[in-house]
């Protein structure tokens, strides 16, 4: 394999509604600040890709308009991947590997706050048994937590502490939305919204972006001092349909993280996408993290700011930024995809 | 040809109606078609994988080996909650507009659990493990609606 680093990152400020801009506006600051960090111009970059959804801003080809944030001019090589951004940085990273380009431009948007998120995510479930009886997404994501809470090993008090931890990492995030620290009690008093779920157990609704630089071998060593090598990186996905799966484990998940290569050694940091508290816990069994002192999601994660088609790739970029500036040498990234982590994609990042 | 429309500036503008939609029917095909069309008659059929799970609701393809799937068969109209999750206040679109639970139901002689409402009346008839049945909707059309919502099977 050939070596790729991501050499640089930057993210928008996670907001609740980003009314003043559009998906090109809050994008182009985020993709010149990517690209000027790794000091690699864009008529220099080998492959531009793109993660994000139609459904979101409510018309085909929108990722087509995003483009306007690079500026498409002279032609260039270009993909998209109706899917978070994290899955366009595989297929950059895929794209490297051929080994005629030196390096590739990673971006993500999504502005959830146009519509109702929770119904909208209903139209990824079955088209003919599931979607006409319009299940929300924090339903369905309950459904998941009974499971696991069902299983014995986790309980609420354990999902509430998933969500004090975040919100207090959030203090320290400036790109963070939900920053009001959580009293654990307090919270567990609350009323479900849909049982077993609080409100803190759910993601905020979120607009955002976020860009990758990846370069290859010699070109990172240039862009960057101490590149965040990408030492493994796979993804894996279940069934569509729900009741044809166990919820409360992630198979897809412990099988990315095998490949990759996540199994072994210690982690300084893990930055892991799990929109809701209960994902947090079931990932951590599926990555091997339970045991292992490694900092989880010390950016708050997902459950303080979530953009959607976004959140992944920030996980990988947070994990990354954190060996790009010496405070870690070994990190692990993951993103999830689909409802109740139906697809798991891992990446383990190091130090030279 | 009168004075107005030989003026340009006195034309009536051409309009065409454009509705945005999208053109095409499409089947539910063979597997699925059987499904809804036992729903209709009141009835529920999975199939078979080659393996000799049984899928409800059916599917083309068996999801862990991707083989197409082989015989159709009969289950049971009552099952076994899966998982549950209690909804407090539907939203607009909910097959039921009083509080009632999501759940993954598992038919008798499936394999597989389907995604459904039941009409419990409180959360606290609600459990993991409990038996639910079927409650058929007054009319089918051969839709996932003929099954208006699941209901405890202790349910008078």
């Amino acid at each position: 394999m050939r070596d790729v680093a991501v050499v640089s990152f930057a993210q928008a400020p996670s907001v609740r509604a980003d009314q003043l801009r559009n998906e090109v506006e809050i994008l182009m600051p985020v993709v010149a600040e990517a690209l000027g960090r790794s000091g690699i111009s864009k008529h220099e970059i080998g492959f531009t890709c793109s993660g994000s959804s139609d459904y979101l801003a409510g018309q085909p080809f929108s990722f087509v308009m995003a483009l306007d944030a690079v500026g498409a001019w002279p032609p260039m090589a270009e993909s998209h991947v109706e899917m978070d951004g994290a899955w366009a940085l595989y297929e950059a990273w895929a794209r490297l590997q051929h080994g005629d380009i030196d390096s590739a431009l990673v971006y993500a948007f999504g502005k959830s706050s146009m519509g109702d998120i929770a119904e909208l995510l209903t139209l990824q479930l079955d088209p003919y048994s599931v979607v006409p009886l319009w299940p929300d997404a924090v339903s369905v994501a309950a459904l998941q937590a009974r499971a696991m809470l069902d299983g014995g090993h986790h309980s609420e008090r354990d999902m509430a502490a998933v969500a004090a931890r975040s919100r207090r990492d959030a203090a320290s995030n400036p790109n963070a939305q939900v920053r009001t620290p959580l009293d654990e009690a307090a919270a567990l008093a609350e009323p479900c919204i849909v049982s077993p779920l609080r409100e803190h157990d759910c993601p905020p609704v979120s607009d955002g972006a976020a860009a990758i630089v990846l370069a290859a071998g010699e070109r990172a060593r240039q862009a960057c001092a101490r590149p965040a090598w990408i030492r493994g990186i796979d993804h894996r996905i279940e069934p569509a349909s729900l009741g044809a799966r166990d919820l409360a484990t992630s198979q897809s998940a412990a099988l990315a993280a095998r490949h990759a290569g996540a199994l072994g050694g210690a982690f300084d940091v893990a930055e892991i996408h799990a929109p809701f508290t209960h994902q947090e816990l079931i990932l951590r069994d599926a990555l091997g993290l339970g045991d292992r002192a490694t900092a989880m999601n010390p950016s708050g994660g997902a459950l303080v700011a979530n953009p959607v088609m976004v959140a992944g790739l920030i996980r990988i970029g947070e994990a990354a930024q954190r060996i790009i500036d010496g405070r870690a040498r070994r990190a692990l990234a993951h993103a999830t995809s689909g409802p109740c982590l139906q697809q798991n994609l891992v990446c383990v990042l190091e130090a030279d | 040809m009168t004075t107005a429309d030989a003026d340009p500036r006195q034309a009536t503008p051409l309009t065409a109606p454009h509705m945005l939609e999208y053109e095409y029917t499409r089947s539910v095909g063979p597997v699925i078609g059987r499904f809804f069309g036992a729903l209709q008659e009141r009835r529920v059929v999975g199939v078979r994988t080659a393996g000799g799970r049984g899928l409800v609701p059916p599917q083309e393809y068996d999801p862990e080996s991707g083989e197409p799937v082989g015989d159709f068969v009969d289950v049971a109209s009552a099952g076994v909650v899966t998982t549950w999750a209690w909804v407090h206040a539907p939203r607009p679109k909910h097959p039921l507009q009083r509080p009632f639970a999501w759940a993954l139901v598992q038919l008798d002689g499936a394999d597989t659990a389907m995604l459904h409402a039941v009409d419990a009346g409180d959360e606290s008839r609600m459990s993991t493990g409990m038996r639910v049945r079927i409650r058929w909707s007054a009319e089918t059309h051969g839709d996932i609606h003929d099954i208006a919502c699941f209901e405890p099977e202790d349910a008078r």
